[in-house]
């Protein structure tokens, strides 16, 4: 078999044995020795001050070790920067413990450790906590007036603020032969990852901790806890090998790892501290959004005006910002455009990226109005698109590095059979159902950051790549091993990628639908490294073919390195091995990406959905019968889990668009649907017919693998293609999501 | 000035003592002391240190936790071990024969009906039960039967077709 054709191919998750099994291990599943429980305890109120901690209850409890709140915490340092992690917003952190000010509701105030989980647990709900209340406001639409531009940092360099006004939009709009003005909202969400977050700290002495952490960036972790609490880098060691879902929540160390570790230090014991379900609304969370529109055309349905602007809620102590209203006139080339983004503070934790950050709901607002401006123009909707398509970049006039969307709008309408449809709203039953089909562009940007991969190869011809990168479910490890074996031209069998541990080399952030290009290209860079060394020892070898032939001109392949036009040049890599005296061949690398080229252009993965929806009006229940998503990402490294990927992001905006939301109780101000009955994701009687494709799309820009990444851009043309099939199918446009049977009723 | 109080005063004489339950889980009798605040599922995956069963909600509201009881699948975080005493427990830890897969778990390989994993254990023991209570005959009912277990990822759609191969194969036994 030729190993040289790695990438491309549906290999099954590599570490599935393990999740089938139950032997893969998440962070709260360290059965340590000596091993004691911490429970959190958490603000009832949401702005003010604690006056009093009444712990005499709790405390006579047996097996009740020791209470933590800010009247006993340890020494902690007051810089902010401190605490200042990867994935921090422009502001001040939330430090833990530090006072007795409640900044919102759901702070974590306190840690009850105890011999057993259900002793803390009964203890905690035993301590009497005085406050002093302060008036706050927790609702976006009470707070229009306040605000504000966002503070500039190092998270708006990674998401830009909307580009300057072009053009007159005023004038254009005003002289528009077709127009849609439009107000989207939607609510809080939470990430819910069905791992709760948990931290098993391991107390190794000599001021040395290992901790299993639910993260998404163990060297994040690492730095964050060795900051805080004074430690050497090197004497953290955070893991994280498997994680029980991320999607955006595990990208900040969240504060169940800093109450353990502190709790460790202070007991020098091994501690775990595991969130309950309604804890896991206690932290960041997809800001609510308050979005208007006004796109105009002309009566050939070109666009020539686009207005959008986003109010999202943030925090009073950090600007979490995302990129909602620049995507547009990424895709529409309009001339006039009025882009305004602004945030308002708010007695709430900061919120956070949650799959598909900014992108998932400005393309609600974007999509949704060319959709109505479609049948505003009497144009069809897909047609609409096309007649509106770019090849290049308007907003930052800059060409794309590729752009294969026209594919997946032709490739998805065809699968989808567009081309049938009726295009008159209600003009479709099915029984007592009204039957909509809607569609909607999806888009999403290709980041580049540095990473670093070390490789190694062994006498038995064996290779070991190794990355502080995780794997939320995304399959990390298995395209890293299809990249590596490629690379080095041998079999997926004798390549172990190995992970998710902070002592392996520096990784960013597994987030953005960036691991793939990011970590992807530092594996492909290290493996060249490799060849090139291993070819060095190959021309040092008695009689070898190579001593006077150049790296470029051979090739490995079949675990074998050899001239293409003299095959028994050939030398397996493995007696190359063996010859070095050193037993093992290894190298690291840190891939830079070339920023002055890849600067040059746009670069965006794109999508295209088709959905189907069925409406029965008396009940106003709502069925996504079927639904296409075409994909354009680049080189698609693993069908198969790239497929999962996108089938995931479609489920997401199932779940978006029809069911997640985080109810608020504003005169409380506290969260009230927070578990998993009542806050809604589909369940499997929900989800009906799905279908991914993806495009051929080549890119030599973007990165070493022309990869863009899945993660996100499944999600981000869903949502708004539901929305626009209920509008076909039923004449209402509901713009608030998620939609629920009473807005059709 | 406000005071939140519990209702749980005059608990100085808080005092639970242990219960002995006997166990079978995988096959291997276990004798557990456990005190009767300790749920089925603490009690696996902490006195028994079988890890695979997941705690998700501790609610009965994502089905993480599902272990085959007697032949029927429950909600271990919604049992109290005490509760279960000289019962037969299957956990995803037994749901293998050996070294060797059972026909669900290759086909949630093969189908790739997991991402990050973490409710598959769940999934896995529910769909076996499932279909052993036979109920479940089309694709819509499986879909039904298991609307149980949550899963965050979105792998459902695999998860079914996992299930279904095994069905109309006709091996899960």
């Amino acid at each position: 078999m030729k190993t040289s054709k790695q990438i491309g191919k549906p290999v099954s998750r590599l570490e599935g044995n393990l999740k089938v099994t139950g032997a893969a291990k998440y962070a709260a599943d360290y059965n340590e020795s000596d091993l004691v429980h911490g429970y959190i305890v958490n603000s009832t109120i949401t702005k003010g001050k604690i006056i009093a901690i009444d712990e005499s209850s709790a405390r006579k409890i047996s097996g009740v070790i020791e209470i933590y709140s800010h009247t006993n915490r340890s020494k902690l340092p007051w810089f902010d920067i401190l605490y200042t992690d990867m994935d921090a917003p422009p502001g001040t952190p939330f430090k833990p413990l530090y006072n007795n000010q409640v900044l919102y509701n759901g702070q974590p105030i306190a840690l009850v450790v105890a011999e057993c989980f259900e002793t803390s647990r009964y203890a905690a709900s035993l301590l009497k906590i005085t406050y002093e209340e302060e008036t706050f406001e927790t609702e976006l639409m009470m707070r229009l007036a306040a605000a504000r531009n966002p503070k500039k940092g190092m998270a708006t360099s990674i998401k830009p603020l909307p580009p300057s006004p072009t053009g007159n939009f005023e004038e254009a709009y005003e002289q528009a032969d077709a127009k849609y003005e439009g107000e989207f909202f939607h609510g809080a969400e939470h990430h819910n990852p069905l791992e709760l977050f948990a931290t098993t700290t391991i107390f190794e002495g000599d001021g040395k901790l290992t901790v299993y952490d639910k993260t998404q960036g163990t060297n994040n972790c690492q730095i964050y806890i060795a900051n805080v609490f004074g430690l050497h880098f090197k004497d953290v060691r955070v893991l994280s090998p498997f994680v029980g879902g991320g999607f955006g929540s595990g990208l900040r160390p969240q504060y169940q790892l800093f109450l353990c570790v502190m709790a460790s230090l202070e007991l020098k014991r091994n501690v775990r501290v595991t969130m309950d379900r309604a804890q896991m609304f206690t932290f960041g969370h997809r800001p609510q959004t308050i979005q208007r529109t006004k796109f105009g055309a002309s009566a050939d349905g070109i666009v020539t005006a686009i207005h959008h602007s986003a109010i999202a809620e943030t925090s009073h102590f950090e600007d979490y910002t995302e990129v909602v209203v620049n995507w547009a006139n990424m895709l529409y080339p309009a001339k006039n455009t009025l882009l305004d983004y602004k945030l308002v503070p708010l007695d709430l934790f900061t919120p956070m990226d949650m799959r598909a950050p900014g992108g998932s709901t400005g393309l609600h607002a974007i999509e949704a109005t060319m959709d109505a401006l479609s049948y505003e123009l009497n144009i069809d909707p897909l047609a609409l698109r096309l007649l509106n398509y770019s090849e290049r970049d308007v907003s930052a006039d800059k060409p794309y590095s590729s752009k294969e969307l026209k594919a997946c709008y032709l490739q998805g309408a065809e699968k989808f059979g567009w081309s049938d449809r009726n295009p008159e709203p209600r003009s479709t039953k099915r029984g007592n159902r009204l039957v909509g089909t809607g569609m909607s562009t999806g888009i999403w940007d290709v980041i580049a950051l540095p990473a670093k991969a070390k490789a190694k190869i062994d006498r038995e011809g064996k290779v070991k790549v190794t990355s502080a990168v995780t794997d939320i479910g995304t399959g990390t490890k298995t395209i890293m091993t299809q990249i590596a074996a490629e690379t080095l031209g041998i079999s997926i069998s004798d390549v172990t990628f190995a992970y998710g541990d902070s002592k392996m080399p520096l990784a960013p952030i597994q987030g953005g639908s960036y691991t793939t290009g990011v970590i992807g290209s530092a594996v492909k860079a290290v493996c060249t490294a490799l060849k090139k060394k291993i070819f060095r020892q190959a021309k040092k070898m008695k009689h070898s073919a190579f001593k006077k032939v150049k790296f470029k001109d051979v090739v490995f392949e079949d675990g074998k390195i050899f001239l293409p036009n003299k095959p028994n040049s050939a030398v397996s890599i493995k007696s190359v091995v063996i010859d070095n005296e050193e037993k093992v061949i290894k190298t690291s690398k840190t891939n830079i990406p070339n920023l002055l080229k890849i600067k040059q252009y746009t670069r965006a993965a794109h999508s295209a959905a088709f959905v189907e929806v069925e409406v029965d009006e008396e009940l106003g229940v709502i069925n996504v019968t079927r639904a296409v998503t075409a994909v354009a990402a680049g080189k698609i490294i693993n069908p198969k889990t790239a497929r999962s990927q996108i089938l995931g992001g479609m489920i997401w905006g199932i779940s978006k668009a029809l069911r997640e939301e985080t109810l608020t109780d504003h005169h409380l101000g506290k969260y009230m649907n927070t578990n998993l009955g009542e806050y809604h994701i589909p369940v499997h009687a929900d989800i009906h017919e799905l279908d991914v494709l993806f495009v051929e799309e080549n890119d030599e820009i973007i990165n070493e693998l022309g990869s863009k990444g899945v993660g996100e851009i499944g999600l981000a043309s869903m949502a708004p293609a539901i929305a626009n099939a209920i509008f076909h199918a039923t004449g209402k446009r509901i713009n608030k999501f998620p939609i629920h049977f009473d807005a059709l009723l | 000035m406000k005071a939140e109080s519990t209702d749980r005063e005059n608990n100085n004489d808080f005092n639970l003592t242990t219960s002995q339950v006997k166990l079978k889980i995988n096959g291997n009798c276990l004798q557990l002391n456990v005190l009767p605040w300790v749920s089925l599922l603490d009690a696996i995956r902490d006195h028994c240190n079988l890890t695979g069963t997941k705690k998700g909600c501790d609610h009965g509201q994502c089905g993480a936790c599902t272990v085959i009881c007697d032949g029927n699948r429950i909600l271990s975080c919604l049992t109290l071990a005490v509760m279960k005493n000289k019962s037969e427990i299957t956990t995803i830890e037994g749901i293998a024969d050996g070294d060797e897969l059972h026909p669900l778990q290759k086909a949630f390989i093969k189908h790739d009906a997991f991402q990050c994993g973490y409710c598959t254990p769940g999934q896995i023991c529910s769909a076996i039960a499932m279909l052993k209570e036979g109920k479940a005959n089309t694709r819509e009912e499986i879909k039904e039967q298991m609307s149980g277990n949550l899963c965050r990822c979105g792998a459902n759609t695999n998860i079914i077709d996992a299930i279904i191969e095994i069905k109309n194969k006709g091996n899960y036994e």
